[in-house]
């Protein structure tokens, strides 16, 4: 029996010093990009220019920050056009998704089978990208308008079978008994179902809000106007092109001699992913058991 | 018919709670399906997808003669069988170890640490690239500078992408795919673990024998929602950090690309939309072909 501990002992502790060294190597390279683009975003832009962005603070600056804040209005547009797209689609969405959801697993419903199919069918095939986005910029009138950015993401089928699955696990006589109380059916699923389901519908809420706010795609494909260009396109914009900034600076009426271009890419980058860094801790179980409660479904 | 109006009349607020999503997807998803016949079609803005006039298989021809059909697919399907094996590999494995190794809070916080990447978007990832590897400015070239040696055109070098693009799919997806493994481990009846011990197995025996066989459904899984895509590319990863580079299209051209680029830069939409539905048709046939194997093998692991 003592050698037999004394076996187990020894695989536990290779175990444990392998699977150390795995995981800090892999969370290393995780979380090193992050420091890099705050260090970055810190350095002067005479440093970055001759040896390139640091990998360690050197020659501390804030020049990046005061650049941007100069003038600020077109970033902070820019974040309002964010926040209301992620707003506006996620209520809507999830609304859609889970009213959808409801109905299709409520066994009363003579064509659920039906309908489920319907649905279904688009993840099996689509019509690609080019129909859909003749559709979009020709006959939806997208281009240059504020129902671009919120629409492609409003209704997502594998969320609606996640949300469906959820739905199955609650007893029908719920449903039954409030039935017998008088209760109609958008009652019953406003004021009962959605708060029976609420864990799969606010991990569903943050997956489409992230989502939203992650988004640059349908900026690229129908936006050209700069007041509509949501954070990620904007950033994506300003790393794309050298004298971006300086163009920007310019139109404000503001002259600044040598303005640092490349400390503020990262400065901007901070000021992207700021908001989703500052909720990660707190949102973060939601998505894991919202991974979860998917992974089970299949 | 008349059955159907009956119900109608009877779940009125059903059908008006359905009704949304069914129109949303009628406009988004099966209109776009009927405009593949686009594919083909001369398309000319003025007239539309419908009075545009018919050329039948005219753009296949274009994008299957010039070479661009086979290339194009070739790194689709490679680059997406290369992120399934490593990425199921990395996630198996860091799952495991979570599940296995001591320390509570040390567990925590990695495992924080590894699902930051994919809460972020490939416009940040694409930045991280820039940090990284531009030419002028880019550390990697800022360290070879100081270790006296000549910089690296990392943007312009293909060899330099193959390996990349793998790194950076597993630094923003292996975190979320460790949590499903984990997931399943968790789920694993500890009652063999037990029974396991008093027979005298050790840690290494234990993970051969009894986890890694019951991560086998979550394996079949996952692979088949994988596969079944194995001619989709994630756009935002080849776009967001390669950009439009004609000089390393050789090993980052895929079929999203590809499609996007024709559409939105040549004037020829017709060979865009004959791509585009070349794309849907191979996705369409292969998950139907993996889920019909899969029903043959074990009916349980089918999607449908």
């Amino acid at each position: 029996m003592r050698i037999n501990r004394l076996k187990f002992r020894a695989d536990i502790i290779s175990f444990n010093i392998i699977g150390y060294i795995l995981l800090i190597l892999f969370s290393i390279v995780c979380i090193l990009p992050f420091w890099m683009i705050i260090v970055g975003a810190f350095t002067s832009d005479q440093y970055i220019t001759a040896h390139g962005y640091p990998l360690w603070p050197v020659e501390f600056s804030t020049s990046s920050f005061e650049y941007i804040l100069n003038d600020a209005s077109a970033i902070l547009r820019s974040y309002g056009v964010t926040i209301f797209v992620t707003v506006v689609g996620t209520f809507f969405g999830v609304l859609i998704n889970a009213m959808a959801a409801y109905v299709l697993q409520r066994k009363d419903f003579k064509y659920r089978n039906f309908f489920s199919f319907y649905f279904f069918f688009t993840t099996l095939f689509s019509g690609g990208l080019v129909p859909w986005y003749i559709l979009c910029a020709k006959y939806l009138n997208f281009k240059d308008n504020i129902h671009a950015l919120i629409l492609p993401g409003l209704v997502s089928v594998w969320n609606m079978l996640i949300i469906k699955g959820y739905l199955g696990s609650i007893p029908d006589a719920v449903t039954e008994s409030a039935y017998i109380d008088g209760a109609g059916d958008f009652r019953i699923f406003l004021q009962i179902i959605l708060p029976l389901s609420k864990p799969v519908i606010a991990t569903i809420s943050l997956f489409t809000a992230l989502n939203y706010w992650n988004d640059w795609y349908n900026s690229m494909l129908f936006i050209q106007n700069e007041k509509l260009f949501m954070l990620q396109f904007y950033l994506y914009k300003l790393i794309g092109s050298a004298q971006g900034l300086k163009i920007a600076a310019d139109k404000a009426g503001i002259v600044v001699e040598n303005p640092p271009i490349q400390s503020t890419k990262m400065a901007m980058t901070i000021i992207v992913i700021g908001p989703i860094i500052f909720l990660y801790p707190f949102v973060q179980k939601y998505f894991v058991k919202g991974i979860t409660i998917g992974a089970v479904k299949g | 018919m008349a059955s159907f109006i009956k119900e109608l009349k009877r779940k009125k607020v059903l059908f008006l709670m359905l009704l949304p999503a069914f129109i949303y997807i009628l406009i988004f998803a099966y209109i776009p399906m009927a405009g593949s016949i686009l594919a083909f079609k001369d398309f000319r803005y003025n007239l539309g997808i419908f009075k545009s006039p018919w050329v039948w298989f005219k753009n296949f021809r274009f994008f299957f003669i010039s070479g661009d059909a086979l290339h194009v697919t070739m790194n689709t399907f490679m680059y997406n069988l290369v992120f399934i094996v490593v990425n199921n590999f990395l996630e198996i494995t860091f799952a495991i170890i979570l599940s296995e190794i001591t320390g509570r809070y040390f567990k925590k916080i990695t495992q924080s640490t590894m699902f930051l990447p994919y809460f972020i978007s490939w416009v940040i990832a694409g930045v991280i690239v820039y940090n990284f590897f531009n030419y002028e400015f880019g550390a990697f070239n800022g360290i070879m500078k100081s270790l006296g040696l000549p910089p690296v055109d990392v943007y312009n070098n293909a060899n330099w992408w193959r390996v990349l693009l793998v790194f950076f799919s597993a630094w923003k997806n292996v975190g979320y795919g460790t949590i499903i493994y984990l997931s399943a481990v968790m789920g694993i009846d500890h009652e063999m673990f037990n029974a396991a011990e008093i027979d005298g197995a050790n840690l290494y025996q234990r993970i051969r024998h009894i986890i890694l066989p019951s991560l086998v459904p979550t394996m079949v899984l996952l692979f088949l929602l994988a596969v079944s895509n194995i001619f989709r590319g994630d756009f935002g990863l080849f776009y967001q950090l390669v950009g439009t580079n004609p000089l390393v299209y050789d090993a980052t051209d895929i079929i999203d690309t590809y499609v996007f680029r024709s559409l939105m830069t040549s004037s020829d939409i017709g060979m865009a939309a004959a791509a585009g539905f070349y794309q849907s048709v191979m996705c369409f046939v292969t998950i139907i072909i993996v889920n019909r194997i899969v029903k043959k093998i074990q009916p349980d692991y089918a999607l449908f």
